[in-house]
């Protein structure tokens, strides 16, 4: 890779991956409940705050703790190297219920309340904001501290007042409804202050203004917009335009663009919808926002294709600005290639300069300036080929891995079964390939799968034997089981160290290197 | 905790509610913020309340929306002009909160306050405040401070001014793209109280940093700025620094930047005089009338009246006329309409001959558009053609576009028809009207769609506004009345509302004797929904027929009504006898 000689050295040597923290730990044992497993995980752009949404529609933020009593400082601290000992630390702030299940009446339509996407926005004084999405809404949440207040020195004492509700009628606490009905309470009627001129000119001096003291502080998550009725199939992604001001959500077979400040409405840019739906043959799987140019943006689909469109050419995008996908070597094709090419998840690269792709064998590096094909593909599957007709019976064929990006854009990782993950080296002349278990010890499962050359396929993957009575599992290279049920399906990369975070069904584990 | 006298209890639980838990009691005690302040006098305004709101901004958005609204109005109740400047501090920290509705009202009235503030007070407070906000950490506080420089400008010391104008620059290059928007699209405003010397060199070399922006919400803000930069400057500065950005805008990658220039063009023309405008703004407009892009065609197309009334008719016809042409038959059906929503206005432009000889077969083209819009728009304009050739060479085309519209199987096609009867048939004129047109308004009387009946009704009234009752006698009454036998009970109700709707315009004889009996007769319906229609309708006539009419036809009929075994009769029956008996009363 070319973005820097820095970062490219210190690839050299494969890190050594150490536990962090764990939130969320299960004790042996213990059933998991289905809204507690995380759907989700995103870290916001200074990498201080990291939420997840989970199946229960709940949304948990966290912050970082290490480099807060720092301060001022943080951003020397950011520049000095990275094998200082502080490692990232995160604590729980705070959570709230994004959304909720609820029926669509008119199409006879349960919807979930399960967390698809977290992204964050832009963040505004000390309050942050981010955006969260289930199949169909999406939800602009401001997350602030707001000053626990003690009022003093009333008027009119508030029990008193209450009492003496009957008497003065309509301008009484504990008859809000009232006023509220009559619409607008500007309609109120205030004996005196109807003949304001009879004040003497200096002001009543009987009167007082309320004295507020307050200490501590709350922290209160507020639902800003809601962005529904926008799309007819489940929301895949949203993702954030670098303007500030825009961005978009996708679904299988529609992307729309949204200004965050208007919820009313939002323009359709792509639409892959075919005039028969007979004719339907590809679906979009995952889309996002070029990092730096506001009019790019990619989206991936289910025949294992990525399109770079540019907002500039025209308003509806349907035709592509580049076009990128991979030709099948000829001879291989199955009854199951279709299915184990569609991607799962793209992401850009921060520089904006290369694009990862995840499809259900590998990942895929590309360089958004070579069309032809990818510059670097590491198997992440490919001792699960043999087992392919096994995962498509029980389904684990259409698990949708997400892939991440280390900051600099040296490393990439993704997730596998048996709550494992895998990392991986890119930048040239890397061999880097951990494979890590989200668990207190992560190396404990340290093999050593190749990773590279990427072509032609490892040799061990005829290995794999299966073991009596175990349905749900087979054996990796190294005869470790394989829990098709233990996914590790969403996991981030924090944005400027080594820091990786990943969701094992409930549990969120940290790790660093 | 002291009791507080009888009279001012009212006051005092608005004080109160200041802090309250509820939020629309604390908005209740915002929007009355003037009369707190008046109860506690100027001083204490000054000394205590405005500190208050300063320290208490920790709330709501709506409260803190509605807390920036009342402050810009304030002024008299500190103490006046002399005192305005108490109102900066709370002003200020709204100018920063994250909701951008809050702050763009705190700018608002901020603008305002400072509109009135005395020369000295600006530059000891204003200034700093304006300079405080551009430095702020956060984003919110500098896309803010935009927003005030052309009130604080014009009153500040020389040395001040360099200060602030080189501050508006680096606004312009800030990191945030928030801030940028908010400078360019502020930059009209401030380069207007700007001096001339300045404005060749800082405002215009800030405006082209912004017309190269990588962000396309940025420049798309600063060619917006072109056309109030380019009246600001004398017509050879504007020719050599603005159009030849609009040009290059003109040609831009993005769709959205070209988008904004068909829109303003336009405007740009009287700014850089004639020749440039025939050189360089004319072939601009021609090619975003030829954009690949619809939006922007569509965007193009809407503008071409406004365009070519800038430009001699010779000019119209030899470059813009040919692109309509080609404009009428677009892919985009939303290109056609657009430009049949404004293509009529071109005829005064042109003049009879051009018009006769080369939009009259643009707009009989579009009038057979397959796109019921774009001939909606055409009809929806008839007025503008009329005055220049007058309607006969459209009406043969006309009759056919407007009977196919009328039957539409689209009803809000069918319901945006009918309202331009009234229009076609005051420019049509009557003998057109009643040999083609006539049966048609009675057709749409027993449309299947209600609205459509509705507007039908409503229609023959204005109809018979515009021709005059004797015309509606024979043409209207007649056959209206003789649907009141419609075997469907929905379509009968639609004839007692064409009679209700009718009657006052065909006026109290006409009344009595054609439409009561017809109204009276009604009432013996088997149908309870006809029978409390009539109820209704005779309600309504009792104050255009005369007194012994009413007492002699409508009360007796309305009795009857009343010993009804359907409750709804009973009730309206009752209701329009009580209001005999309260006209009676009062006269």
């Amino acid at each position: 890779m070319d973005n820097g000689g820095g970062s490219s050295e210190a690839a050299a040597q494969p890190l050594e991956w150490k536990f962090s923290q764990v939130f969320g730990e299960r004790t042996a044992g213990e059933e998991v409940q289905e809204v507690d497993i995380i759907s989700a995980i995103e870290f916001d752009k200074s990498g201080d705050h990291l939420a997840t949404g989970d199946r229960g529609g709940r949304v948990v933020l966290f912050e970082r703790t290490d480099t807060r009593d720092n301060g001022g400082q943080r951003r020397d601290l950011e520049m000095m190297d990275y094998s200082m000992s502080r490692h990232p630390e995160f604590r729980y702030k705070t959570e709230f219920q994004s959304h909720e299940p609820e029926f669509d009446y008119l199409k006879s339509l349960e919807i979930e309340e399960k967390i698809n996407k977290i992204r964050w926005c832009q963040s505004a004084n000390s309050a942050l904001y981010l955006l969260s999405t289930n199949d169909k809404t999406i939800k602009l949440w401001k997350v602030q501290e707001k000053k626990v207040k003690k009022v003093f020195d009333w008027n009119v004492h508030p029990e008193k007042a209450a009492g003496n509700g009957p008497i003065f009628g309509s301008h009484v606490s504990a008859i809000p409804k009232s006023y509220m009905a009559n619409g607008g309470c500007g309609e109120r009627n205030f004996g005196c202050a109807s003949n304001d001129s009879s004040f003497p000119p200096g002001g009543v001096s009987s009167l007082r203004l309320p004295v507020v003291t307050s200490q501590e502080t709350n922290l209160v998550a507020g639902c800003r917009r809601i962005y529904a009725h926008a799309h007819d199939y489940h929301i895949n992604s949203i993702s954030n335009n670098s303007d500030g001001e825009t961005f978009i959500s996708a679904d299988d077979l529609r992307i729309n663009l949204w200004n965050l400040e208007i919820s009313n409405q939002s323009f359709n840019i792509v639409d892959v919808k075919p005039a028969n739906m007979e004719d339907l043959t590809e679906v979009i799987t995952s889309a996002e926002f070029h990092p730096t140019h506001c009019n790019m943006l990619a989206y991936s689909s289910s025949k294992g294709s990525i399109r770079l469109i540019d907002m500039r050419q025209s308003a509806l995008c349907d035709t592509h600005s580049k076009l990128f996908e991979e030709q099948e070597a000829p001879g291989t094709r199955s009854f199951f290639t279709e299915i184990i090419a569609s991607i799962s998840d793209i992401k850009f690269a921060r520089n904006g300069r290369h694009i990862l792709s995840r499809d259900y064998m590998t990942l895929k590096l590309w360089d958004i300036n070579m069309d032809s094909g990818p510059v670097a593909t590491f198997q992440v599957h490919e001792h699960l080929r043999p087992k392919l007709c096994d995962l498509y019976e029980n389904d684990s064929i259409f698990d949708k891995f997400e892939c991440c990006l280390s900051g600099d854009g040296g490393r990439v990782a993704t997730g596998s079964y048996s709550n494992l993950f895998r990392v991986f080296g890119c930048s040239e002349g890397s061999a880097e390939s951990t494979t890590l278990e989200a668990s207190k010890n992560p190396m404990r499962r340290q093999v050593q799968t190749p990773s590279r050359p990427s072509r032609p396929l490892g040799s061990l993957s005829g290995v794999v034997r299966r073991v009596k009575g175990a349905d749900n599992s087979a054996l990796d290279a190294n005869g470790n089981a394989f829990d098709f049920s233990m996914k590790l399906l969403h996991l981030a990369w924090h944005p400027s160290e080594n820091s990786i975070a990943c969701a094992a069904s409930n549990s969120l584990y940290m790790y660093y290197a | 905790m002291a009791m507080v006298d009888e009279p001012l209890y009212p006051i005092a639980v608005l004080i109160d509610e200041l802090k309250n838990d509820d939020i629309q009691l604390r908005l209740n005690s915002i929007r009355r913020l003037s009369t707190i302040a008046r109860a506690l006098g100027e001083e204490r305004t000054r000394k205590e309340l405005i500190p208050f709101l300063s320290e208490n901004n920790d709330d709501d958005d709506e409260v803190l929306l509605a807390m920036a609204e009342e402050l810009g109005v304030f002024i008299p109740y500190v103490g006046g002009v002399e005192h305005a400047h108490v109102l900066l501090p709370p002003l200020e920290t709204l100018c920063t909160v994250e909701e951008t509705c809050v702050r763009d009202k705190a700018v608002e009235s901020l603008c305002r306050i400072g509109s009135q503030m005395r020369e000295s007070d600006l530059v000891d407070w204003y200034i700093p405040l304006v300079k405080r906000l551009a430095a702020g950490e956060w984003f919110t506080a500098r896309v803010s401070a935009c927003g005030l420089f052309h009130i604080a400008y014009p009153s500040a010391p020389d040395i001040l001014k360099t200060e602030l104008r080189s501050i508006y620059t680096q606004l312009c290059q800030d990191d945030m793209p928030m801030v940028r928007r908010s400078a360019a699209s502020n930059l009209g405003k401030f380069a207007a109280t700007v001096e001339p010397a300045h404005l060749k060199t800082d405002i215009m070399s800030i405006f082209e940093d912004l017309t190269q922006d990588d962000q396309d919400s940025v420049r798309l803000l600063a060619v917006e700025g072109c056309a109030a930069l380019g009246k600001l400057l004398e017509p050879q500065d504007c020719v050599a620094h603005i159009l030849p950005v609009i040009v290059n805008f003109s040609q831009d990658k993005s769709w959205r930047v070209r988008y904004m220039v068909a829109n303003q063009l336009y405007e740009l023309c009287e700014a850089v005089g004639p020749e440039p405008t025939r050189m360089d703004l004319v072939p601009a407009y021609v090619r975003l009338l030829r954009d690949n892009e619809a939006e922007v065609r569509i965007a193009a197309a809407g503008k071409v009246t406004k365009f070519c009334r800038i430009l001699n008719p010779e000019l119209a016809i030899q470059h813009i006329l040919p692109c309509v042409k080609e404009l009428s038959s677009d892919s985009s059906q939303h290109v056609r309409s657009a430009l049949a929503s404004v293509i009529m206005g071109m005829a005064p432009v042109l003049g009879k001959d051009a018009t006769i000889e080369q939009l009259l077969p643009i707009f009989l083209s579009l009038l057979k558009d397959e796109f019921p819009d774009v001939r909606l728009n055409i009809i929806s304009k008839l007025d503008q053609v009329n005055q220049v050739i007058g309607i006969d060479l459209l009406s043969q085309s006309l009759l056919p576009a407007i009977v196919e519209l009328a039957e539409d199987r689209h009803w809000r096609v069918r319901l945006a028809i009918i309202e331009y009867i009234p229009l076609l048939a005051s420019q049509l004129g009557v003998g057109f009207f009643d040999d083609k047109l006539g049966a048609l308004c009675m057709q749409w009387l027993q449309d299947k769609v209600y609205s459509i009946r509705d507007a039908a009704a409503n229609n023959l009234k204005r109809l018979a506004e515009e021709f005059g009752p004797e015309w509606a006698m024979q043409h209207i009454i007649p056959q209206v009345l003789e649907m009141i036998n419609n075997p469907h009970y929905l379509y009968r109700m639609t004839i007692l509302r064409a009679i209700s709707l009718l009657a006052p315009v065909m006026g109290s004889e006409i009344t009595c004797s054609r439409l009561l009996p017809v109204v009276i007769n009604a009432s013996k319906d088997r149908v309870p929904n006809i029978k409390f229609n009539v109820a209704k309708v005779l309600q309504s006539l009792i104050p255009i027929v005369d007194q012994s009419m009413v007492e002699k036809t409508i009360r007796p009929c309305l009795v009857e009504l009343t010993e009804d075994p359907d409750v709804d009769v009973r009730f309206f029956a009752t209701q329009a006898i009580q209001s005999i008996d309260h006209v009676m009363m009062s006269s």
